[in-house]
């Protein structure tokens, strides 16, 4: 199990390299430097810069110099010292900015994931078990509606039903804007997490050692349980990987509809204003969380499967 | 309903009709069958795929999956000094089915592998079976598991409890699914074609050890094949089946030295054999097994039979015919003693439900 989660975290080092490759390389999209195009809206302000602060900008940034000078100082600079870059949009470091919004984001997330979970899996269990009941098509049509609505859509219609029949405002941080944002987002999941779980169960339902644990004697429920939910789980546990960067990038609209302060709407104001080291920074942070979330689910899935564990197949 | 009477058979079928509700219509996989297991004795199922001997065998413990249903027929199932008790009413989830299957009766089945879930290792699914008929803690179950792996020839017991089922060869897959069985000491073991899917060494093995172990324990076994070589090998009594019927029942010289029915005397003389004579062709029965959904009117055999009567074979049901002691076939060729020939010993005497 070690030498598994250790080999599996020497396979992230090279992910890791080429997503923070990706992300300076839209540090350095832009036409000109950023402190070129800084200096020139200042100037268009009406206001002045000092030329050595803008030598000592251009020093600790390696302006002028070779991409992958550039490239060293920067991750250098984020791996020993947590220095991410100034967002000049704002006048604040990166880091400081980011870490007021990641909790919320990763936060939303993870809560979103655990009510997908929470609503796909006893449902998908019922609608195997009891394949083509009344229960199994209204969950199976429940499912596709929620698959088609869009999450503003359902942001928007929560809040209205919120305000207009409740007479509650919803904006910004509160326990129910953050719960609807959670509903909203992990409706979006729960619908495929149903038919995923749904088809693996019905699959493993007729598999021999289904019939066996029946034929040594053991319950229904103990044996439906124990047995085929083990090996459905398989899939459902893979799907954080696929699930994660879903969230992370339908989470932009509907924060951005709440008025949630995550850093959904930050990268897309960033994205707007060419604060171009917060975004990058902001796409190197959310890339890696997704990278380490695949990770766990990995580690997960080795832990409950022994195939995956010892090394077969 | 016929009384029930006294005899020494453990399990006894009657008119078992087991059938599929598909989309397509009604699949008769099993339709009349049968059949007496004495105690203490083998008894081989013999017949070509889609006969339904592997539905018939599940329909004994309830495991017919869906859409299939037992729809008729009693399976009596006689447990030391208590009265006997119609396995075909209890419901394929009641307590009390549940009780029977691994406690009274157990299964092996075609596919060793697929049989062990691969999420536990070996040794806990056999401690479930051990724990759910016998009221032993975790250690003591523990211990029996390996002492029954010891009994089917795993060596080093201890250590293959903690082992995977994909860890394991097929054939040892197949050792580990006969001591689940064994778990509770059974009356009765069912073998689904168990040495299907193994290769030709480890069949003759897994069928020495099933030999053994009911020389050893005195159950009786009901041993489900399409291996001619195998029934020679470990029967006591045969049954013939065809297209969900039974054609033909007998001990196991009478069955392979005097076969009556036509089906049995085709099924015999399609076994290839060393030296008997190069360059001919292999003897086939003529025609395939019509699909259970579409029998064939009358004899179910009657379009592949050379012996088949017109306009009578293909009309009416053939009676089961008593050709012996505890032999019957069901064939018209038997209904009069004129028609068997010279011997002597049959008289014809129908057997009537």
């Amino acid at each position: 199990m070690l030498r598994y989660i250790g080999r599996r975290c020497f396979y992230m080092v090279p992910t890791l390299f080429a997503i923070s490759l990706v992300a300076f390389a839209i540090i350095q999209l832009p036409p000109g430097d950023f402190l070129t195009a800084w200096v020139t809206r200042l100037e268009s302000e009406g206001e002045q810069v000092d030329p050595a602060m803008l030598d000592g900008l251009r020093q600790r940034y390696g302006l002028g110099e070779p991409f992958y000078a550039q490239y060293t100082k920067w991750i250098s600079g984020i791996l020993f010292h947590g220095d991410f870059g100034e967002s000049f949009e704002y006048g604040r470091s990166v880091s400081s900015l980011v870490l007021d919004r990641l909790p919320w984001s990763i936060g939303l997330t993870v809560f979103a994931l655990l009510f997908t979970w929470i609503v796909a899996f006893p449902i998908g269990l019922y609608s195997a078990v009891r394949q083509y009941s009344f229960g199994d098509y209204l969950a199976t049509t429940i499912g596709f509606l929620g698959l088609a609505i869009p999450n503003f859509m359902l942001a928007l219609a929560m809040m209205y039903v919120a305000y207009s029949v409740f007479g509650l405002s919803t904006s910004g941080i509160s326990p129910l804007t953050i719960g609807i944002a959670v509903v909203v987002l992990g409706t979006a999941g729960t619908a495929g997490m149903i038919r995923v779980l749904r088809a693996n169960l019905l699959d493993e339902l007729k598999k021999p050692y289904v019939v066996a644990a029946r034929a040594r004697g053991a319950s229904e429920k103990t044996l439906v349980i124990k047995y085929p939910v083990r090996m459905a789980l398989n899939p459902f546990v893979s799907t954080i990987g696929w699930v994660l960067p879903g969230l992370v990038g339908g989470e932009v609209i509907v924060a951005q509809v709440l008025n949630l302060p995550t850093t959904g709407p930050l990268l897309f104001s960033a994205l707007r204003t060419q604060d171009m080291y917060l975004a990058g920074s902001i796409i190197l942070i959310v890339s890696v969380l997704t990278v380490i979330g695949t990770l766990l689910s990995d580690i997960l899935l080795a832990w409950l499967d022994p195939r995956v564990r010892l090394g077969y197949r | 309903m016929r009384p029930v009477q006294a005899s020494d058979a453990l399990l006894e079928i009657d008119g078992l009709t087991t059938h599929f509700f598909t989309r397509e219509g009604t699949v008769r996989a099993v339709d009349g069958v049968s059949l007496t297991v004495p105690a203490g004795k083998t008894v081989c199922v013999v017949g070509e795929s889609g006969c339904g001997k592997s539905v018939t065998a599940r329909s004994v413990l309830g495991l017919v999956d869906e859409p299939g249903r037992v729809v008729a027929g009693e399976i009596w199932w006689r447990r030391d000094g208590q009265a006997p008790v119609d396995l075909a009413r209890y419901g394929p989830k009641s307590e009390e089915m549940r009780r029977v299957r691994g406690g009274e009766i157990s299964m092996v089945f075609q596919e060793p592998m697929a049989s062990l879930s691969p999420m536990y290792t070996v040794g806990a699914q056999l401690v479930e079976a051990i724990r759910l008929h016998m009221p032993l803690d975790r250690e003591q179950a523990r211990e029996r598991a390996a002492d029954l792996l010891r009994r089917v020839g795993i060596p080093r017991p201890e250590e293959r409890l903690d082992a995977y089922s994909f860890q394991l060869s097929g054939g040892m897959c197949q050792r580990v699914m006969i001591a689940i069985a064994l778990a509770a000491g059974p009356a009765l073991l069912i073998a689904d074609e168990p040495t299907t899917a193994l290769d030709v060494t480890t069949q003759a093995r897994i069928i020495d050890l099933i030999h053994e172990l009911q020389a050893e324990t005195g159950m009786s076994v009901l041993f489900i094949t399409h291996d001619l070589g195998v029934v020679a090998e470990i029967a006591d009594e045969v049954v013939v089946m065809y297209l969900g019927t039974v054609v033909e029942r007998g001990g196991v010289d009478e069955i392979f030295h005097d076969p009556k029915h036509p089906y049995t005397r085709a099924l015999l003389g399609s076994i290839p054999r060393m030296g008997a004579g190069t360059g001919q062709r292999l003897a086939t029965i003529r025609g395939n097994v019509p699909h259970p959904s579409d029998r064939p009117s009358g004899c179910p055999f009657h379009p592949r039979c050379g012996d088949a009567v017109a306009g009578l074979c293909d009309r009416s049901d053939p009676p089961d015919v008593r050709v012996g002691p505890g032999r019957t076939a069901r064939c018209v060729l038997h209904e009069n003693a004129d028609l068997i020939g010279d011997d002597g010993q049959l008289g014809a005497e129908e057997v009537q439900r």
